[in-house]
C-alpha cells in the first residue's frame, strides 16, 4: 500500500496539536501499535515546534509544510520551514543544547526525533529553509 | 484536547495535577500560571502529578527545568509522580532524574517531601 499527503499551515504553536491529529489520521489504515503511533506523534511534534519556534522565530504569518508518505515497510515524515535555517546542524543536534534556554526550551528536540525514528536527516540552508526528514520502519500489527 | 490544570497547596508544597497534552502551546500558559503562584506564595517544593497526561514532548521537560530553576534558590525539590510509559521515556532522555524525585503516585510524593 502506498499513500501520500501534504498539509501547509500557519506557524502557530496552537497548530502543533492539529498536526499530531493529522498524522494519526493519515496513518489510521496501517493499524499500527499505539507505541509506534506515540513515537511518530512525539517526533512530529518536536520537528514542527522547532520549525515554528526556531525556523520562523514565532512569526505566525509564515507557513510550515508537513509531508507524509508510506509504503509497505516504512513511513516517512518531512517537516519543512522556509525560515532562518540552522547554522551548525551538529551543534543543534547536541543533547541539551538550546539556542532558547531563556524561553525554557529543553534542547531535546533533535534527541527525541533521533531516538523515536529509524532515520533522521536534517538539511538546512542558512536564511532559506530547514527540512527535517524522519523515517520510521513498521510492520503491520494485524493481518488483512 | 488541551490541558486541564488543578492546583492545591499543602503546607509549603504546591501540588499540580495535569490532565491532557503538554506541548509548546499548552506549556506557555501553564508556565505563567504556575510561576506566578510559586512567587506569590513563596513555594519551596513542587509535586507534579502526570497521571492524566496523555501526551508530552520536550516542551514539558522545558517547563520542569524552568520551575526547578525557580525553586532551587529556596533549596526546594520537585517530585514528579504517576508518569505513564511514554512520559517516562521522554523524562528518561532528559537527564531530569538528576534533579527531580520520581514516585509512583501522589501519596508517595507527599511522603518523599514529608507532608503526608
Amino acid at each position: 500500500m502506498k499513500n501520500y499527503m501534504k498539509v501547509s499551515f500557519s506557524a502557530k504553536v496552537e497548530n502543533v496539536v492539529f498536526t499530531r491529529t493529522v498524522a494519526l489520521g493519515f496513518l489510521v489504515n496501517l493499524d499500527l501499535e499505539i507505541g509506534i503511533l506515540n513515537e511518530i506523534k512525539t517526533a512530529i511534534s518536536e520537528a514542527i515546534t522547532n520549525a515554528i519556534v526556531h525556523g520562523y522565530q514565532n512569526d505566525e504569518t509564515k507557513t510550515v509544510d508537513l509531508i507524509m508518505y508510506y509504503d509497505d515497510t516504512k513511513i516517512t515524515m518531512e517537516v519543512i520551514d522556509y525560515g532562518i535555517g540552522i547554522e551548525n546542524i551538529e551543534k543543534a543536534k547536541t543533547p541539551l543544547f538550546s539556542s532558547k534556554v531563556e524561553e525554557e526550551r529543553a534542547g531535546l528536540g533533535f534527541t527525541i526525533m533521533d531516538v523515536f525514528s529509524d532515520e533522521l536527516i536534517v538539511e538546512s540552508e542558512l536564511g532559506k529553509m530547514t527540512k527535517v526528514v524522519m523515517v520510521k520502519n513498521y510492520h503491520e500489527s494485524r493481518e488483512h | 484536547m488541551g490541558l486541564n490544570v488543578q492546583m492545591a497547596l499543602k503546607k509549603n508544597v504546591l501540588i499540580i495535577r495535569l490532565k491532557g497534552e503538554l506541548d509548546q502551546s499548552s506549556v506557555t500558559n501553564l508556565k505563567y500560571r504556575v510561576s506566578e503562584i510559586i512567587d506569590k506564595y513563596h513555594i519551596k517544593n513542587l509535586v507534579i502529578n502526570m497521571q492524566e497526561v496523555a501526551f508530552m514532548d520536550s516542551s514539558g521537560i522545558g517547563f520542569i527545568i524552568g520551575r526547578y530553576s525557580q525553586i532551587k534558590k529556596r533549596k526546594g525539590h520537585i517530585v514528579i509522580c504517576s508518569m505513564n510509559e511514554m512520559v517516562q521515556r521522554i523524562f528518561n532522555l532528559s537527564g531530569l532524574k538528576k534533579i527531580c524525585f520520581v514516585t509512583k503516585n501522589e501519596i508517595e510524593a507527599e511522603e518523599r517531601l514529608e507532608i503526608a
